[in-house]
């Protein structure tokens, strides 16, 4: 192995590395969760395997976000960290085993990416907007859906400018409204309070510093409006809560039911406790995700409005450095930009989507919103992927 | 500037010893790329504060750039030559902020899908070196002990399954005075073998009484350190704008007086702590972190003949404003988590030694401090076996090397 100033690691090629992955997710897949090659079936077309026009559909995104590993989810060791995705949700889904983000690999960087199809290259750590145009204003756009329609829950602050972007064509009153929900308990607390820290934590790598969105009564109103929540509800409620994402996911439920999106788009951040190398809370991180990812399904199956209708995507946005590139250290970062911290998974599940099948060609972060655009009927024009046939 | 422009005065600001180092190769660095260069005088400035081990590298690797000749030095460099750089960066004063500059590189690497070529040149380059240069294979085999598990009264979940692949697992060790016997070992291999730096022992928490050749470093002797730290960190993430990178940024310029820490002591080991803390992501909060990070630089950088870890109970998580806040460890610990983090940590330590040269000699114990478990790997050790036969420490660590 050893060290270098600038860099190391294996001498396997990256390409050779993301095969290898992906042949590992897939065999386990097969063996483990009796998935079937997704090369032997026949295409068909959504329309047909759902007769459900697209105007109808609702589509909903978690980021399984801070970036986790093969061997803490799909290698054999990692299973036990996953069951909920395991037993319950892959046997519904069709799998794609290898997605590589080529782009930066920063959360907020990253995500921006993801909702633009575009690798963007804004500052990870500024408050600025995407560059490019997100899903949210093509959609709104394109389709000439209201506001009400697309929403982004964040629990990280950092995330407050993710639902538009500043492209000239689009851009401002056109994109995703942006429910932070730290910054609702915030507001709904007067400052948070010793009761609530522990909702309230940011990580180590986002940004300590956010600077002030509106007042308070933006973020009650939205209580009040938007969730139908009253202060005291969503206090009582959050107590019973154990860590941000699942305060996201409180929030999410209660959109849900209020405001029924067709485009919901939701960053989990647990996870990313990893950057201050705690092994066991990356795992705890993990596990919960893991749990939260089910609950929402659970929610998608069971609401009226969503209910036989929706799609859900769970992809991580990056995975983490490999434990035996000694540019990094293992679990705690995302820094080498090494084939196992670019090299991810994707699973698709519910409305026109085939039920435990695998692909493992290889595809791309940037691939999501042309696929998503197809599959809602809106034009993706500027994005760079494309659109996901297996899912068409 | 661009590095043919380099003239030996602009190394005043050096301290003494890398000003002497770098004036005997002024005309290799001129013709190095602006892509790597200051990576280089990165750890030419830091010269006067590094170990033996990293000094003798660095010497040999100016020496062999200056050794090549012009051919030669197109073909070592050709991948760095074809990165393009912003014109920003080429204004950047890398001669004396080379690390600030190695941070913006990294950034442009990012932004301009850069990073991927140069990865590639690097590792073509640090292949080449090593095969040129190579390590320098060790006096004595290496040994690396760690031990984890403080303050944990039972644990049933099974421990070091990364690494029972490739030793040999005991339930059946004797526990009785089983710190002191290992550093005990750890003393008896310093005092044979009396080379500078080459002997450590780290604590994620207090240090045991242990023999004053060992090169120590422990969390809790850093304790006031630590405040200090965390007190500007605090004031620091009030600013406005202030981010993660920019604060990576004003941590890397502190330095030992900043933080406290006397004149008078030992200057390359109050470095090496305060860049732990300083540099370490998560260090200065948790433990476990500060044990796993501080072994990793020890022996990538010092390259030991001797490591012995041992971790700590680390404080439970909180929000980051409140794990900041000095004091309030001792009251509220998490004992189990910081056993798994240690397993993990076990296992990179063992990840780490296996990146020195002499790797297939050295030597390697992990035990589960107060109970009756551990693994050992070694040379003459069987891998994947398992063992419940009564056996005490020493004997492992007789059969591992």
């Amino acid at each position: 192995m050893g060290w270098s100033r600038l860099a190391a690691g294996k001498a396997s090629s990256p390409q050779e590395v993301a095969r290898q992955l992906a042949w590992t997710r897939r065999e386990f897949l097969r063996t483990g969760a009796g998935l079937a090659l997704g090369s032997s079936l026949l295409p068909s077309s959504l329309f047909a395997r759902t007769g459900i026009p697209a105007g109808k559909r609702k589509v909903v995104v978690i980021t399984f976000g801070g970036g986790a590993r093969d061997q803490e989810t799909f290698a054999p060791e990692g299973q036990e960290y996953i069951p909920h995705l395991m037993r319950e949700l892959i046997p519904q889904s069709t799998f794609f085993t290898q997605m590589v983000n080529r782009g930066i690999l920063g959360h907020y960087v990253a995500t921006a990416s993801l909702a633009t199809g575009v690798y963007e290259t804004i500052n990870n750590f500024a408050s600025l907007p995407p560059e490019h145009p997100t899903v949210f204003e093509y959609f709104r756009k394109d389709l000439k859906r209201p506001a009400s329609d697309a929403w982004v829950v964040a629990p990280s602050n950092g995330f407050n400018r993710i639902g538009e972007s500043s492209h000239r064509s689009y851009g401002p009153g056109l994109g995703a409204k942006v429910i932070l929900p730290k910054h609702l308990l915030t507001a709904a607390t007067s400052g948070g309070g010793s009761d609530y820290e522990h909702l309230l934590r940011d990580n180590y790598e986002t940004p300590f510093h956010t600077p002030e969105l509106a007042g308070s009564e933006f973020e009650l109103q939205q209580l009040r409006m938007m969730l139908k929540l009253s202060v005291d509800d969503f206090k009582a409620h959050a107590l019973t809560l154990a860590s941000p994402d699942e305060l996201s996911v409180y929030i999410v439920r209660q959109l849900m039911r209020q405001q029924a999106p067709s485009l919901l788009w939701i960053t989990m951040h647990d996870i990313d406790i990893a950057h201050a190398g705690a092994y066991s809370l990356y795992i705890d991180g993990i596990r919960r995700t893991d749990r939260l990812s089910a609950d929402l399904w659970k929610t998608i199956e069971s609401e009226p409005e969503y209910a036989g209708k929706t799609t859900l995507f769970i992809l991580p946005d990056f995975g983490r450095d490999a434990d035996d590139d000694s540019g990094g250290n293992g679990f705690q970062h995302h820094r080498t930009g090494d084939a196992l911290s670019r090299t991810t998974w994707m699973m698709a599940l519910g409305a026109g989507v085939r039920e435990g099948v695998v692909f493992d060609r290889p595809m791309e972060s940037t691939d999501l919103v042309p696929t998503l655009g197809s599959m809602l009927g809106f034009s993706t024009s500027l994005a760079e992927g494309k659109p996901i046939p297996e899912l068409l | 500037m661009l590095p043919s422009d380099l003239k030996p005065e602009q190394f005043n600001g050096y301290p003494p010893e890398a000003r002497k180092l770098v004036s005997s190769y002024a005309s290799a660095l001129q013709r190095l790329p602006l892509s790597f260069l200051p990576s280089l005088l990165r750890e030419v400035i830091e010269y006067d504060f590094k170990f033996p081990a990293e000094r003798r590298a660095l010497e040999k690797e100016l020496a062999n750039l200056n050794s090549l000749s012009s051919e030669q030095f197109k073909d070592w460099l050709r991948g760095f030559a074809q990165i393009r750089l912003s014109s920003q960066l080429e204004n950047f004063d890398w001669v004396n902020a080379p690390g600030q500059f190695v941070e913006q590189l990294s950034s442009h690497l990012w932004t301009t899908h850069q990073l991927d070529a140069f990865r590639t040149a690097a590792l073509a380059y640090a292949d080449r070196l090593r095969a040129v240069v190579p390590p320098e294979p060790p006096p004595v085999p290496r040994l690396g002990i760690t031990v984890i598990g403080q303050g944990v009264a039972a644990y049933d979940e099974p421990l070091f399954r990364k690494l029972r692949a490739h030793g040999a697992y005991f339930s059946g060790v004797k526990p009785d005075n089983g710190l002191e016997l290992l550093l005990s070992v750890v003393a008896a291999r310093a005092k044979e073998h009396p080379l500078p730096y080459a002997h450590w022992y780290i604590d994620g928490g207090q240090a045991a009484a242990h023999d004053p050749t060992l090169t120590c470093v422990s969390y809790h002797a850093l304790e006031r350190v630590r405040a200090r730290l965390s007190a500007k960190i605090r004031i620091e993430i009030q600013r406005p704008g202030m981010g993660p990178e920019a604060l990576r940024t004003h941590l890397a310029q502190l330095r030992p007086a900043d933080l406290g820490l006397a004149k008078v002591g030992d200057a390359v080991l109050d470095r090496f702590q305060v860049k732990m803390l300083t540099e370490g992501s998560g260090t200065q909060i948790f433990s476990t972190t500060f044990a796993q990070w501080t072994a990793r630089e020890a022996l990538r950088r010092a390259q030991p003949l001797t490591l012995l870890v041992r971790f700590a109970p680390r404080q439970r998580q909180k929000p980051m404003n409140e794990m900041l806040s000095a004091g309030r460890e001792a009251s509220d610990l998490d004992p189990l988590g910081s056993l798994i983090d240690a397993d993990m940590g076990a296992y990179y330590n063992w990840l780490n030694l296996q990146r020195l040269a002499g790797a297939e000699q050295s030597s390697f114990l992990v035990w589960f401090e107060g109970h009756n478990e551990a693994i050992a790997i070694g040379p003459s050790l069987p891998h994947g076996t398992v063992s419940d036969a009564a056996t005490g420490l020493e004997q492992l660590l007789s059969w591992a090397s």
